[in-house]
């Protein structure tokens, strides 16, 4: 990654660049894995690009970024995702 | 090296075509329309190198410009009055987004009503925009400037916009006799443009997201930084056009009889080349006067105002104003000696709405600075002196 | 194609200033999958122009161009002409655009960039209302919704966008929706192969101004289909093509959910159900979706 060295409002990629997200969460998502189908709704529906996609398709829940908004236990077919409230 | 006699508006589109853009997008407007009419006969004889975008509005002409700019083009646009003030909001965008776009502005006065003819109420509206801004007096300085031009806004260390303004009708469609260097040669002088930053998917870059007030003063100071870098760099671009192509128009200013001038007269535009008849009648009758013919407006000649005001009283003549305080060349170069000067300055205002202003009346005014019959700003137009 | 087809690669990263459950990064998400790495988004002011976060970080892995929110249609033209000159027509310009930088403030540029014919994507993400400035009424808002500016429900209905953009009859005019990513993938991969513009409207459901909770965004999508408030189509060398259940609708093979269920749902269409029901609007309202479906039976039937 070039930085350039001119002064204007340049911004550069990075992950977290509201920092970790995930203290916005009130409830968070529950995966249970045994009932997961491995159909990746929960992973396309994600706003926050959240739920990580592994090798095999099976999905695991980025929680420094998940806000908690629930899209992903709203949409998930078999319940495998349950939405818990945040200590 | 060869002469051509045509309209400033025609030699403006030449010199765009000589200094090659990749992209002009442009929108038409009395007086400017010739020449954007010019560059679209170069593109349909196939002599233009650059893609000519015709656009729907002025606010879309720059926003394109700031668009190819930021893609790494060379670009290029024109326009006036009202197209000038449309883009206004872009002219900060792209001021702030330090992408060195060129553009001629051919002055004409604000409506309503209607008026094609020339003051400079419309480029001095955009001063504090962060563009570099040039006055020319002549078509072969129109020429010169805007090749000049593209190299100061290209280079590294000024990376701004730059605004070339000259008189609607009083040149845009009078013709001149202009020297036009060969395209081998105006290539030596202006190199390709090497972009400070660039949307290139190989180095995703976000421009212009939110920024926070702390980190946004930075921004503006080196937007005024550049402009300081600027004025070093205007003597030099002007001295190596000069040696290379012979033709000069001064520097940030442009001095004549000077020297020993009890009196300066300091004014802009075709009012500046206008001025120098009137300086030579008042020669003739021996009164000690000179002329300093603003160039660059911004960034505003700081140091050559106090320079002149070292020796000379200073009468100044504006061809705009800023309506609730005076013309904004007299406010600046009071501000300019403020605190180091006691030299007397004198304001006139003369030629809104494009009424004419010949160098009779230039001595008029002059002379009633000389005779000390000035008491405060003096509107010419109505009958001031 | 299936999910699993999509791309993994993310080109918004995590952790951005959406809110929770925002459609416009559902959208983008998909969409920048479609594009893939050789693109450069045109954002103008709008919610993105804020997920995108803040100086000097970014949440987009691809180069972005904020502008001026009346000046997509422009800008893009400005690179486009810029990556022609330099021989790298091979990026996607893409305009990511707000239903206000589209249907209002921003169609003179779209509309320019349009006619000459400039060979971009303009994307509008239709939240039906002027989201970044805090929920005021767009030329999108349906008729009857709340809105800051349309505090007793808007009293008139929305422009035909769609309509008005197949006007200038540009190579490829598509509508999607964010809760059928396949379907929105899809059209993006097509209109990337076209040369000329293209134009993909997105319904995006916002739960702050739509006022529904945060888990309901992807549901409130898929609801404005089935009940026939959007229609999925592609418009395609003046052929049209319904798609999904919005085909199996215009077919007659699929009767559309009742609108209310939609409204019901919606806090902003509230004052049309609570205290009292407000037959006369609500009627309105679903007059307006079966002229909808009458005049596409009509026109491309």
């Amino acid at each position: 990654m070039k930085k350039y060295d001119v002064v204007t409002t340049l911004s550069y990629p990075k992950t977290g660049a509201m920092g970790k997200t995930g203290t916005w969460r009130i409830f968070r998502p529950i995966l249970n894995k045994d009932k997961c189908v491995k159909c990746l709704r929960c992973w396309i529906f994600c706003p926050e690009g959240a739920i990580i996609r592994k090798d095999d398709d099976s999905v695991e829940i980025d929680y420094n970024y998940c806000k908690g908004c629930g899209i992903c236990a709203r949409e998930c077919k078999v319940k495998a995702i349950t939405m818990e409230r945040e200590e | 090296m060869k002469v051509v006699v045509d309209t400033g508006n025609h030699i403006a589109a030449l010199a765009a075509k000589l200094a090659k853009p990749d992209v002009v997008a442009a929108y038409p407007i009395t007086p400017q329309t010739t020449i954007v009419e010019k560059i679209a006969e170069y593109v349909a004889k196939g002599e233009f190198s650059g893609d000519y975008v015709c656009v729907e509005s002025e606010h879309s002409a720059m926003s394109a410009c700031i668009g190819a700019s930021a893609a790494g083009a060379r670009t290029f646009t024109a326009t006036s009055a009202h197209g000038l003030l449309l883009m206004h909001e872009m002219l900060h965008w792209a001021a702030l987004a330090r992408l060195p776009i060129v553009m001629v502005n051919v002055n004409r006065a604000v409506g309503p009503g209607w008026n094609i003819w020339s003051d400079q109420n419309d480029s001095m509206a955009q001063r504090d925009t962060g563009w570099i801004q040039i006055y020319c007096s002549s078509n072969q300085e129109i020429f010169d400037s805007i090749i000049q031009a593209f190299k100061l806004a290209e280079h590294k260390d000024v990376q701004l916009p730059v605004m070339v303004c000259y008189d609607g009708f009083i040149l845009s469609h009078t013709s001149m006799p202009v020297k036009v260097p060969e395209q081998k040669e105006i290539d030596d002088f202006l190199p390709k443009r090497e972009p400070k930053w660039v949307l290139d998917p190989e180095n995703p870059v976000t421009h212009g997201n939110i920024i926070m007030p702390k980190d946004y003063p930075s921004i503006r100071k080196a937007m005024q930084d550049a402009q300081e870098n600027a004025k070093k760099l205007i003597p030099d671009i002007a001295r190596e056009w000069r040696e290379r192509f012979g033709t000069y128009h001064g520097e940030l200013i442009e001095r004549y009889m000077c020297d020993d001038a009890e009196y300066i007269l300091l004014t802009y535009a075709a009012l500046g080349a206008e001025s120098k008849i009137a300086i030579n009648e008042l020669r003739k009758e021996g009164k000690k006067v000179g002329l300093a013919r603003i160039r660059f407006f911004r960034p505003f000649p700081t140091e050559d105002i106090l320079d002149l005001a070292k020796n000379s009283d200073l009468i100044v003549l504006d061809r705009s104003i800023s309506i609730g305080m005076e013309g904004p060349l007299f406010t600046e170069v009071k501000s300019s000696l403020y605190g180091k000067s006691d030299a007397k300055v004198f304001g006139y205002i003369a030629g809104l709405g494009g009424k004419d202003v010949t160098y009779k009346d230039i001595e008029k005014m002059v002379n009633h600075a000389i005779d000390g019959k000035y008491r405060e700003v003096v509107w010419y137009d109505m009958g001031g002196c | 194609m299936a999910l699993k087809d999509l791309p993994r690669e993310e080109y918004l990263l995590p952790g951005s200033a959406a809110c929770p459950g925002c459609p416009a990064t559902i959208g983008l998400r998909t969409v920048l999958k479609a594009l893939g790495k050789k693109t450069i988004l045109v954002v103008p002011a709008c919610c993105t122009a804020v997920i995108e976060s803040w100086y000097p970080n970014s949440s987009f892995n691809v180069p972005l161009l904020n502008i001026a929110f009346e000046a997509s249609g422009a800008a893009a033209s400005g690179i486009v002409s810029a990556l022609k000159q330099k021989g790298r027509d091979d990026i996607n310009v893409v305009v990511w655009a707000g239903d206000g930088g589209t249907y209002d403030i921003g169609i003179q540029a779209m509309s320019g960039a349009f006619e000459r014919g400039t060979d971009f994507i303009y994307i509008c993400y239709n939240n039906q209302i002027y989201s970044n400035t805090g929920i005021q009424r767009s030329g999108a808002t349906p008729y009857g919704a709340w809105t800051t500016t349309t505090v007793s429900g808007k009293g008139e209905f929305p422009k035909d966008m769609g309509a008005i953009v197949r006007a200038h009859r540009i190579p490829y005019v598509a509508t999607a929706c964010i809760s059928y990513p396949e379907d929105l993938y899809n059209k993006v991969r097509k209109a990337k192969e076209i040369r000329g513009s293209k134009y993909i409207e997105v319904l995006t459901p916002c739960p702050p101004g739509w006022r529904f909770p945060m888990d309901r965004t992807v549901e409130m999508g898929r609801l404005a289909v089935e009940t026939g408030v959007w229609p999925l189509y592609e418009y395609e060398n003046e052929e049209m093509t319904f798609n999904g259940i919005s085909r199996a609708i215009f077919e007659g093979k699929y009767k559309r959910k009742p609108v209310e269920d939609w409204l019901k749902l919606q806090g902003r269409f509230s004052h049309l159900f609570k205290p009292k029901r407000d037959e006369e609007r609500i009627k309105r309202f679903e007059k307006f979706v079966d002229d909808m479906w009458e005049r596409f039976r009509k026109e491309f039937g």
